[in-house]
């Protein structure tokens, strides 16, 4: 190979030291996260601005979740992530294997109100490792012209075949699914994680997922439940708030939310261990959790503020029509039967309850 | 070849024949050191540390090597001794002095054999007053400690070489006291998924074969013009990513897709029943048959070509029928190809995972699907490694067969 | 000549729907006859031998075997032995195996069928190869297997395509005179494919030669080479001297034919027409140099002589034509010859036929 010969390597070499030196004086970030409308909040968000005050670049990039792409950069020392978008359960889970370095949350700046950011973060939004930004709610939605006499409102009208037929859409995962199967089968919201810690609890979470066993469609990826929607390869489907939520509004999809039965999930920035540029993303962390740019993010997407003092400030989606707080987890309308997912329970039971469901599913 | 009988200092000869080839040798050696050196860093070392990584996993004994020794003397019995927990809490506590993820590392593998132990090993982290006496001070911290199933758990993941992976991997359970097990109902997959991954596969395979052979046959006997463009056909899924072509299926297979509005429209179903072609094992097949296919049809393609033409006239010249001279004369010229084609197909299915978990559903898990769950979701490495070693050695095993029936010799590929 | 065992009848093919492969061919072949279509590739004859065999179907006209139309007979029930050009052994089959195929779809109880494999076998000297795969045999070899299996199952007729093509000089000479002689012995009827002419000389009763779908002339050996009917025939068959010029004049069974402007020599009229332009041919062998009494007489210049041992051949030009050849015996005080000599030449009148351009 020509391209292969000493010159050119010199070429090479002296080409990759201009971008190392470029990079040591303007700074760059590798940012990962999920993509789609989610990522695009982000950028408006956080990432523009942080760039504008900053004078560094953010290298944007997506990924469908999961800790192995991290857990291999770790083991192999090779970090080329800086700061990655993480659910809460796995932003504990990557700690405890030592992915993740370790943030003080005290040296977090304070809320645009004063309040100091360990009071200012709603009740779970900091870990370890792991910054919250947003709560999203994993929920479920119907298509309302599939259904033309009473359309579903509560959590157990989703298990219900006879009297809303159809397929429906579920997240290939045990999280999420068990603890809709106790409320639908009638535990109460504040009981759902003491009842799923017992044996007892959980053949009732999956004798009720039997129930609809043969029609369900798994999903993995948040933007497959609106196209199974759209398609009307399913009636009904769970799925992240904001993503039935942009179709709908932007595109007058007939999808409806149901709030009852809502489960609240952190989404978190973390930072790999070893990433060759960690104060840069401590300084991009620590900026985008704050009050503002927190706030900002409800306008392209109706997930809530991580931080008490945002919550004020979120107005309008981006159409500066739509009231973003009916649509946003948060608000009291939709809290009325909701639970927030207990980060410590599944670090427990994480790996016991899916080897369950896995055997489950595949049978 | 040197006569032996003819050549009285035979010996100076081949010595003289060493020489002369020595310098051949390192030169064609050297000439492919980078292949080797390739193979070795791509093939051969990502093999060994599967097989190693499936039953090696030191996380437990390298945090806690007194903690270690002592849980290999303790019977399993009898209540756990204080200097088994001294040895546990003072060994767990320095650990963490050194590296902050070492203790919860540990604690993530116990939990993986006894549920719930993350979050009592990470009371035992943070609590201030843990001195002596130490087992009453665990079980004043959680009465769970009291209990042997914690320190059950303990003994199953502290040895550093440990068949538990590989057990597992065959919905099977080693316990405390080394007696192995067979997985509760509940939990038992892997066989299950194991057979039907070379169920599935096997069909997959037919079907290939049973497709691909008329395919590769008009190909291999059509014009250049015709058949090279029919090779562009062939060829033309590769050029889409592999997602592109399994959305493909979905938008045509599915409920309001487009084979079933053409079946509404000419009103050979009706609306309400429309065919259910989708997350099921019909999408499963179709998918990866056809995302399979040009690897039967290639080989295939290839030996037609070589046959020569007049075998079949030569037979039908001889008497034999047109069906006597495809199965007794061109069908046993094909077998190479054949052979090669199945192998193939075969192979690549047993691994595929991401086109049936698309379209397949709940019969669309197949074995592959949970090395890549384990892989990504639970990290549990060793687990994916162990069933990823067992697919290995169950491929191999097909190959072996494969070569005493067919005669590994007589494969021919593209 | 022929009793008619194969017949066609104004047999015509096309590929294309445009052009004629073969342009309304009759031929009549005897039983027992051995039959040789001759002729340059493209001129039809394998074409017509695939028609025979079944594997190809005429777009006109009929063929007849013993009597029988068989246009629409499918080739297995034909009957017919056929000998390829590579010989299309099977090689995943022994050599036995080969031989017995087409006893065995025929029916052919084993013990009878390995009774005639091994006569089969004999007939061409070849037993005790029987368990041997065809790819470890010599070609000489597989063209024998392939005859043995060809005449296992006695045939009504043997159809050979271009069977010695791919051997090499000596061993295809062997091979020749071998299949003469199995057919004087079998008496088997034989069509023979093939564009080499000594081949065809040797062995055939009868020549076809072939040329643009036609047959140009069907004679025996000696009679093609002494009397070809058109300049294609001369031409293909032997080596020819030829001689351009226009007729003058016919008489008394001879054409006064003028060449290069003034000289007139005489020829048998063949294909020739007073006033039309013609190709006078004259084989080497038959030209004398300083002849003692000749009908017909030139002058030419000695250009090249080259040695050949058992004859000398003389390039000469003659009658402004450089490229006249003469072969002269070597025969011992024979006369020399020296390049830039003027000689006398000079040839019989029946070996000088004018012929069509």
């Amino acid at each position: 190979m020509k391209m292969l010969n000493g010159k050119w390597m010199l070429l090479g070499a002296l080409g990759t030291l201009a971008v190392t030196t470029a990079t040591a004086q303007a700074g760059q970030l590798t940012v990962i996260s999920w993509g789609g409308a989610y990522t695009t909040s982000q950028v408006e968000a956080y990432q523009k601005p942080w760039m504008a005050k900053s004078g560094n670049t953010i290298v944007s990039a997506d990924y469908n979740g999961g800790l192995a792409e991290v857990k291999a950069q770790v083991q192999s020392g090779n970090v080329t992530w800086d700061v990655v978008d993480v659910e809460t359960s796995e932003g504990v889970s990557g700690c405890n294997d030592g992915l993740f370095e370790k943030i003080d949350a005290s040296k977090l700046p304070k809320g645009d109100n004063g309040a100091s950011p360990l009071d200012d973060f709603v009740p779970g939004a900091i870990t370890d490792c792991a910054i919250s930004t947003i709560a999203y709610a994993n929920i479920f939605g119907y298509d309302s012209t599939k259904f033309a006499g009473d359309k579903p409102t509560k959590v157990a009208d989703f298990f219900d075949l006879k009297k809303f037929p159809g397929k429906r859409g579920m997240k290939k995962e045990a999280k999420v699914n068990l603890e809709m199967a106790l409320m639908a089968d009638g535990v109460a919201a504040a009981d759902v994680y003491k009842v799923l810690a017992t044996k007892e609890g959980v053949d009732r979470a999956f004798k009720k997922l039997e129930t609809i066993k043969g029609s369900i469609v798994w999903w993995e990826a948040g933007a497959q439940p609106p196209q199974l929607l759209a398609s009307g390869e399913v009636t009904m489907t769970t799925a992240y708030n904001g993503r039935l939520f942009t179709p709908a509004v932007t595109e007058n999809k007939p999808f409806v939310i149901v709030w009852d039965g809502q489960q609240q999930v952190f989404d978190t920035w973390a930072i790999p261990k070893g990433s060759k540029n960690k104060d840069l993303a401590l300084d991009f962390i620590a900026f985008s959790t704050g009050t503002k740019p927190l706030a900002d993010q409800a306008r392209y997407i109706p997930y809530g503020p991580a931080r008490k003092s945002s919550a004020p400030l979120v107005g309008k989606f981006k159409d500066d029509k739509t009231d973003m707080a009916p649509h946003m987890p948060t608000n009291p309308e939709n809290m009325k039967n909701a639970i927030v997912q207990d980060v410590k329970f599944w670090a427990d039971h994480y790996d016991e309850l899916n080897e369950r469901f896995v055997s489950w599913i595949g049978k | 070849m040197l006569s032996m009988t003819n050549i009285p200092d035979q010996k100076s000869l081949s010595r003289q024949l060493a020489v002369a080839e020595r310098r051949n040798k390192i030169k064609a050696f050297v000439l492919v050191v980078p292949l080797l050196l390739f193979v070795l860093a791509s093939f051969v070392l990502p093999i060994a540390s599967l097989v190693w990584l499936g039953g090696y996993n030191d996380t437990f004994s390298k945090a806690l090597p007194e903690t270690t020794r002592l849980l290999q003397q303790w019977d399993a019995k009898s209540p756990i001794s204080e200097e088994l927990a001294a040895s546990f809490v003072t060994e767990l506590r320095a650990a963490k002095l050194k590296d902050a993820a070492v203790p919860t590392r540990v604690a993530t593998v116990i939990n993986r054999e006894q549920a719930g132990s993350l979050s009592k090993i990470k009371q035992v982290l943070t609590a201030s007053d843990m001195a002596s006496p130490f087992k009453e001070h665990l079980i004043a911290l959680n009465d769970e400690w009291a209990k042997p199933d914690i320190w059950h758990a303990m003994k199953i993941v502290a040895p550093s070489f440990t068949p538990r992976f590989y057990l597992q991997a065959l919905d099977h359970r080693i316990t405390a006291d080394g007696t192995i097990v067979s997985e509760t109902d509940d939990n038992a997959i892997q066989i299950l998924l194991f057979s039907r991954t070379l169920m599935v596969a096997a069909i997959v395979t037919l079907l290939c074969a049973i497709l691909g052979f008329p395919i590769a046959y008009i190909m291999a006997h059509a014009e250049t013009k015709t058949s090279n463009m029919m090779l562009i056909v062939v060829l033309l899924p590769f050029w889409t990513s592999l997602l592109v072509r399994t959305t493909a299926w979905i938008a045509l297979l599915q409920q309001n897709g487009v084979i079933n509005d053409l079946l509404v429209r000419i009103g050979l179903i009706d609306n309400d029943h429309r065919l259910v072609m989708m997350y099921n094992m019909f999408a499963t097949l179709v998918a990866m048959t056809h995302v399979l296919l040009p690897f039967m049809i290639l080989p295939l393609f290839s030996v037609m070509k070589s046959i020569k033409g007049n075998l079949t006239r030569a037979a039908l010249s001889l008497g034999a029928t047109p069906w006597t001279a495809f199965w007794k004369v061109y069908f046993p010229q094909t077998i190479p190809g054949l052979g090669a084609g199945c192998l193939l197909v075969f192979i690549l299915a047993v691994g595929y995972y991401i086109t049936p978990a698309l379209v397949g559903g709940q019969s669309g898990q197949l074995i592959s699907n949970i090395i890549a769950f384990h892989m990504q979701k639970t990290l549990n490495w060793s687990l994916a490694s162990a069933i990823g070693t067992l697919l290995l050695i169950g491929v191999l095993l097909l190959y072996w067969l494969y070569n005493r029936l067919v005669g590994i010799d007589k494969m021919k590929l593209a | 000549m022929s009793d008619g065992f194969v017949r066609f009848e104004n047999i015509q093919k096309t590929y294309d729907g445009k052009s004629l492969v073969v342009k309304s061919l009759n031929l009549s072949i005897g039983r027992g006859e051995f039959l040789t279509m001759l002729g340059p590739s493209g001129s039809g004859k394998t074409t017509t031998l695939m028609m025979l065999a079944g594997f190809e179907s005429a777009t006109g006209g009929e063929i007849y075997l013993d009597g029988i139309k068989i246009n629409n007979i499918p080739p297995h029930k034909r009957g017919l032995g056929m000998v390829f050009q590579n010989y299309a052994l099977f090689p995943h089959m022994t050599i036995a195996e080969n031989v017995a195929f087409p006893l065995k779809v025929r029916g052919v109880s084993k013990a009878d069928a390995e009774d005639k494999v091994r006569k089969a076998l004999d007939m061409v000297q070849m037993s005790g190869l029987q368990s041997r795969k065809p790819a470890q045999l010599s070609g000489g070899q597989q063209q024998r297997i392939a005859l043995a299996r060809a005449l296992v199952f006695e045939p009504k007729l043997l159809l050979m395509d271009e069977p010695l093509g791919a051997l090499d000089k000596q061993l295809r000479e062997h091979m020749q005179y071998e299949i003469k002689h199995l057919h004087d012995r079998l008496g088997i009827t034989v069509v023979y494919v093939t564009h080499d002419q000594s081949e065809a000389l040797t062995m055939s009763d009868r020549i076809a030669v072939f040329d643009d779908g036609r047959i140009q002339q069907l004679a025996t050996p000696d009679e093609l080479y002494e009397k070809p009917e058109n300049s294609f025939v001369a031409q293909f068959i032997g080596e020819n001297n030829k001689l351009r010029g226009v007729v003058k004049e016919i008489s008394n069974g001879r054409a006064r034919v003028e060449i290069g402007g003034n000289t007139i020599i005489d020829a048998l009229p063949i294909q020739a027409e007073i006033g039309k332009p013609t190709i006078v041919s004259v084989r080497p062998e038959r030209v004398e140099i300083e002849p003692s009494a000749s009908e017909v007489t030139a002058s030419g210049r000695i250009e090249e002589i080259i040695y050949l041992g058992d004859h000398i051949r003389i390039r000469m030009t003659v009658l402004g034509s450089s490229n006249f050849v003469v072969k002269v015996r070597n025969r011992s005080g024979r006369r020399t010859f020296t390049a830039g000599e003027e000689v006398r030449i000079g040839w019989a009148l029946q070996d000088c036929r004018a012929l069509d351009v």
